[in-house]
């Protein structure tokens, strides 16, 4: 059975020799031009003129597009229309594409773009929470709130009661491959769009509404991103509606792609975070209720930013129950790039809240966190219910209590933490920390009619399997996790399937390959698929046997009827003969969602994934300079499609994670230009940044519900692993001093040695 | 210009060549070569890492700020050169496979030949050696996991590329001057040629290492009128160590200078693995460093409080002066038309000095403060004291008035506080997206009590931690 073998990627050979393609690797037609965007130099204002003439007259320019020769929509927005994809008049961000510039090579392209005569009108841009706060720039009417309970009354009439503030930064995703886009004219006015993309239906419909067809006259093709994280749910439209409108304008195939520093610059990123907390606690550090304040800087345009703040709100409970609870959550728009999709979509911002609390009881009641943690868990014993989120779904497989313990255990939580503090004893300038935090994550698209897939499977004469799905390949090993699926559902090896690139002419109306449902929305699809054309099979051999169709037996490339055994080759050529379709389209929609987001009622999640991880760091408390020395991990991948695909999205979710809390720092000037806009400013782990001993292990066990193959997804629930790196940040930084040190995110070596400094110690000064 | 290199084993002589054209574009544009991948077109990635070799050896480089003709009469083999010519994978490429090393794929060309470069060398010391390439996938875990497999492979003989071929020897010909708007381009074969043609062409562009002036060209298009590529100048390479000093050739490498600093002066050759990364050090020159008279740049304040000798060439004319004095304030050095940096001359020393270098990543990235330190103590006596910093000021600078307070003084934590407090006479930092102009004081007030605590033995440093 292919299905949880742990099969290498199914491009690994292609990555590693070169031979694998992207978007910018495809070789073009003769003929090919090449676009670039020219930027706004001022975060708001007006555009008052735009002389494109010297651009006209750079060398190789072939066309220059402003938004006057848009003849249809001028929107790239995935969701509220308010995105224009050239500026018009007003200028909303620093760095807002004003024109396109089509030419001859990508250099000439990104070179006359610099040259235009733009003559704007700046205004006072809004630019931080406080400024938003002020002029009321927000998206929706007022703050959205979720709730239960007299929360103040449970505050007030706490034993302890603490507040708080805690800033968290966004998050550049720095995918490998910047985006890119091609688009090739064809006849009767169609477009061929390749795009280095998530969302290819996306990508269909706005390049559709922006050339003025139908979206039948679109047909968009994704074989694989150089990784997304998000960051292609919709930064990509921009640019697929570029060289589809260039390629209309010019007869012409037209290529796009972001120089880096473009790239960071135009695009958005993970939305940062102001939360502030009120907590009331009994002496063990049970919550009694908790009120929390959420305020999002979203830029610009509304893009993905009402779900990504719906999804922190749903995540400020992670694993603990609240029995009174208030979330209000401002969501700002300011003059910056449009926050977007990242990899967790809000819930690793929601998570931190909490976990921020936890941590911050525990320092006040002197008490190991992980105890702290462990009294507010879901579920435990009482009279009263403690599984009931504040969104008013049961958490009803609440594994956690058992994984955390066995992972204390394999990690030796107890004794390190022991000897950490011994170890601090002795360390005049070092300090080291440790630190063990649970995850809890929701699984669905809380837009619930996202919760669909579609497949498409061919069964070829000579026994090959031919199959599409609409899932996209970010390098997340979706295209064999699936394919597994489909070899197994045939009984065949995993050689015998070919999954070719996403293509919205084979398989339409996807979502977004997003939420962590890649496999699970397109493996159901797939499944289903399948077991239409094996029924199929199984309805002809079982005729031709004399028995019933569950009789078939499809295994090891075999089919076995009765005591007769055929090759899955042989009973696919015999349908052939027998005019049998071996053709299907599978369908999949997750099933028992109900969510209703303006009320904050509901089911949004099919069920939850989990996971805990140890973190172990050191500090130094001259420079703040700090290291990842050890994690060990346990995840819930439920019964995995293939571990080591998973345990590499663990790995690379947990460094991710940490990355985001520690060296990765987005920086705005005071005119709203980032400065972080190249990987020589902005900081991504590097190899030594992974910690130096990693364990990562599955917690080996089905999902309760009936996923494909009783799986679990595993593409976002991971990041939020690196959440126990900052805490234990927070646990070395309050090692120095008494007073609470108030650690905020990210912890980069200035805000590590400044909050030494506020919990009283540091070697100097 | 005409440029003669070895591809992938095969010889080619390229013919009126822009010389500002990047190997990477070449590859990907001209030359159909797909698999060098581009993903910041700066060299702090290394998605675009081919392997280059000459008489020195075989190292990997960043293809998207190296020039054509920086390859003259080397050999080039990239991504697709690494897999034998049967097809066979590499060791390193089977490793990745089959240890999941490769999920987007896009940074894995940059990873098999940094990594298969390595192995050819027979480094094992895989952080160091792939600190220069990112990945954002997979938490780096199974590509080491990876390479530690492959290490004891054997070497596939075609990775061991032919010595260059015997094309024509960079040539002391008239500049070239070719089609379109090429600047005219010019190779010295060696430094007396560099110091005729640029006391005559004082405006044009010289080109080390190019990992500084690749950039001006990849981002911020610069477009000099005219060009020399200094790496056909063999004596302005090397390192010569005599009784009395270091002479270090501006043209030499950080990886070269590491290994003899290594043995002279073991907190620099570990500050220099900090340096940017393989790929940036195999290009990057001391003499570069210096000249382009960057606030940041990691060698200066090392040198300088190793009471480093600046030797400068204009013509027939030479003259030498302490390096500090070389930087005059931001963007503007004591460097006369037509004159360039010859080579640093570091006077022996017992080995005193610390180096400390502070960013936001350890690895690759750029100093936020950049302090070393050079305190001679005799009898418990601070007998002479010189402290460097980067980042502190518009140049590397000496902390003069911090040196003052040490010297003569007894070493104490006593007198170590004294000095730092005159730190603020020294230097007044500024606020930039690295770090806030409070942090720097502070740290740069740090290190030096950082110093003192590592000089009585005190564990002062994450890296040396072990879990």
């Amino acid at each position: 059975m292919s299905v949880a073998k742990p099969l290498p990627h199914d491009s690994a050979p292609l990555h590693v020799t070169g031979a694998a393609r992207y978007v910018d690797d495809i070789p073009m037609p003769a003929g090919t031009l090449h676009l670039a965007f020219g930027l706004s130099d001022i975060a708001a204002g007006r555009l008052l003129s735009l002389d494109t003439g010297p651009v006209r007259a750079a060398p190789g320019v072939v066309a220059v597009i402003t938004a006057a020769d848009l003849l249809f929509e001028n929107d790239v927005s995935p969701s509220s229309h308010d995105e224009p994809l050239l500026a018009e008049e007003a200028i909303s961000y620093l760095g807002q594409p004003l024109f396109i510039v089509v030419a001859t090579s990508h250099l000439s392209a990104r070179r006359a773009a610099r040259i235009a005569q733009v003559e704007t009108e700046a205004e006072d841009p809004i630019l931080t929470v406080e400024e938003a706060l002020a002029r009321n720039s927000r998206f929706e009417e007022g703050p959205r709130v979720y709730g239960r309970g007299d929360v103040a009354a449970a505050i007030e009439g706490a034993a302890h009661r603490l507040t708080g503030r805690l800033e968290i930064g966004g998050q550049e995703h720095f995918y490998l491959e910047g985006q890119a886009a091609a688009a090739l004219p064809q006849d009767n006015g169609d477009m061929v769009v390749m795009s280095s993309t998530q969302h290819p239906t996306e990508i269909q419909h706005k390049v559709a509404e922006a050339i003025g067809v139908p979206m039948h006259g679109v047909r968009v093709e994704t074989r694989r991103m150089g990784g997304g994280f998000g960051g292609k749910e919709s930064q990509g439209n921009a640019l697929a509606v570029a060289c589809a409108v260039a390629a209309r304008a010019t007869g012409r195939p037209c290529k796009m792609r972001y120089d880096r520093d473009d790239d960071m610059v135009i695009t958005g990123k993970r939305h940062d975070f102001r939360i502030e907390y009120e907590v009331g606690f009994d002496d063990n550090g049970v919550i009694a209720g908790i009120d929390f304040t959420h305020y999002t800087r979203c830029g610009w345009a509304q893009d993905l930013s009402l779900p990504v703040a719906d999804r922190a709100m749903l995540h400020a409970d992670n694993a603990y129950f609240l029995p009174a609870v208030r979330i209000t959550s401002h969501r700002l728009k300011t003059n910056t790039q449009s926050a977007t999709a990242f990899r967790g979509f809000g819930g690793p911002q929601g998570m931190l809240g909490i976990e921020r609390v936890m941590d911050h009881i525990a320092t006040r009641l002197v008490k190991d966190p992980v105890a702290v943690r462990r009294c507010n868990f879901y579920g435990g014993g009482g009279t009263e219910p403690r599984n009931l989120t504040p969104y008013g779904q049961q958490v009803t497989d609440f594994i956690l209590p058992d994984l955390m313990s066995r992972l204390e255990e394999t990690a030796g939580y107890t004794s390190r933490r022991a000897a950490v503090a011994s170890w601090n004893a002795e360390n005049a300038i070092l300090k080291k920390g440790i630190a063990l935090t649970p995850v809890k994550f929701g699984i669905s698209f809380t837009l619930t009619h996202l919760n669909q897939a579609g497949a498409l499977v061919h069964v070829y004469q000579d026994g090959s399997i031919h199959l599409n799905h609409g899932g996209t390949e970010m390098g997340q090993g979706l295209f064999q996790k699936v394919a597994q699926v489909a070899a197994t559902r045939f009984g065949v090896d995993i050689s015998a399937v070919r999954i070719t690139a996403t293509d919205t002419g084979k398989v339409p109306n996807t979502s977004a390959t997003a939420a962590s449902s890649g496999s699970d929305l397109n493996g159901m699809a797939v499944q289903n698929a399948c077991d239409t054309i094996r029924t199929r099979l199984a309805d002809l051999m079982a005729g031709r046997h004399q028995t019933l169709p569950s009789e078939v037996i499809f295994k090891d490339g075999k089919v076995h009827v009765g005591s007769a055994t055929y090759s899955f080759a042989e009973v696919v050529a015999e349908a052939y003969v027998a005019r049998i379709s071996l053709s299907a389209t599978g369908f999949y929609k997750t099933p028992d969602l109900a969510w209703d987001r303006i009320k904050g009622e509901g089911r949004p999640f099919f069920y939850f994934a989990y996971g805990a991880a140890v973190t172990e760091v050191v500090i130094d408390t001259l420079t703040g300079e700090n290291r990842i020395l050890r994690a060990d991990i346990l995840h819930d991948a439920g019964a995995s499609l293939n571990p080591e695909i998973d345990i590499g999205q663990i790995e690379g979710g947990y460094v991710q994670g940490a990355g985001w809390l520690t060296t990765e720092e987005l920086v705005w000037d005071d005119k709203g230009r980032l400065r972080t806009h190249a990987p020589s400013t902005y900081k991504i782990p590097g190899c030594c940044d992974r910690p130096d001993i990693f364990n990562v292990a599955l917690w080996d066990a089905p999902n309760n519900e009936a996923t494909v193959y009783r799986s679990k997804a595993v593409g976002e629930p991971p990041l939020m692993l690196g959440i126990s790196a900052w805490s234990a940040l927070c646990d070395a930084v309050q090692s120095c001093g008494e007073t609470y040190a108030d650690l905020q995110a990210p912890a980069t070596a200035e805000e590590i040695l400044a909050a030494v400094g506020r919990a009283g110690g540091g070697g100097a000064d | 210009m005409n440029i003669t290199f070895r591809l992938n084993g095969e010889t080619l002589a390229l013919t009126d060549v822009a010389p500002t054209t990047t190997l990477l574009d070449w590859l990907r544009e001209t030359r159909g070569l797909t698999g060098t991948k581009e993903g910041c077109n700066e060299g702090d990635c290394g998605a675009c890492t081919v392997m280059v070799t000459d008489e020195a050896g075989a190292r990997a480089l960043n293809a998207c700020i190296l020039f054509l003709p920086q390859l003259q009469g080397k050999s080039v083999r990239t991504v697709e050169g690494i897999a034998g010519p049967d097809g066979t994978l590499h060791p390193v490429q089977e490793a990745m496979v089959g240890h999941h090393g490769s999920q987007c794929g896009f940074c894995t060309p940059g990873f098999i030949v940094t990594m298969a470069t390595a192995h050819l060398n027979g480094r094992t010391d895989h952080d160091v050696q792939l600190a220069g390439n990112l990945c954002r996938c997979t938490g780096y875990a199974p590509i080491i996991r990876a390479a530690e497999a492959a290490a004891g492979s054997p070497v596939p003989e075609h990775m061991r590329d032919a010595p260059p071929p015997p094309a024509e020897k960079p040539t002391v010909a008239e500049a070239t001057g070719s089609g379109g708007n090429s600047p005219a381009a010019f190779q010295p074969a060696d430094s007396d040629a560099l110091a005729q043609w640029y006391a005559d062409n004082p405006d044009a562009t010289l080109v080390a290492g190019a990992t500084d002036v690749g950039l001006w060209v990849t981002k911020n298009f610069h477009d000099p009128d005219q060009i020399a590529f200094l790496n056909g100048c063999a004596d302005l390479q090397g390192v010569n160590v005599t009784a009395d000093e270091i002479h270090i050739g501006a043209m030499t490498t950080l990886t070269a200078l590491e290994p003899v600093m290594e043995d002279l002066h073991p907190s620099f050759a570990a500050m220099i693995r900090r340096y940017g990364s393989v790929q940036v050090r195999n290009a990057a020159t001391i003499g570069g460093n210096i000249a382009n008279g960057s606030p940041i740049g990691d060698g200066p304040p090392a040198l300088i409080a190793l009471g480093a000798t600046l030797h400068l060439r204009q013509g027939d004319r030479r003259r030498s002066i302490p390096l500090e004095d070389f930087f005059l304030a931001y963007g503007k050095q004591d460097r006369r038309a037509g004159e360039f940096v010859e080579k640093i001359t570091v006077p022996r020393q017992p080995d005193r000095l610390r180096c400390y270098k502070l960013s936001k990543r350890f690895d690759q990235d750029i100093s936020a403060v950049c302090g070393c330190f050079s305190v001679q103590v005799e009898g418990g006596t601070v007998s002479r004291a010189r402290i460097a910093f980067g980042g502190m000021s518009g140049t590397p600078q000496r902390a003069i008035a911090t040196e003052n307070a040490l010297t003569g003084q007894p070493w104490t934590q006593d007198t170590v506080r004294r000095a730092m407090a005159a730190m603020s006479t020294d230097f007044t930092p500024m606020s930039d997206m690295r770090a806030s102009a409070d942090y720097r004081m502070q740290t740069a007030r740090n290190m030096l009590l950082r110093c003192w605590h590592e000089d009585a033995g005190t564990p002062v440093s994450v890296l040396e931690v072990r879990p």
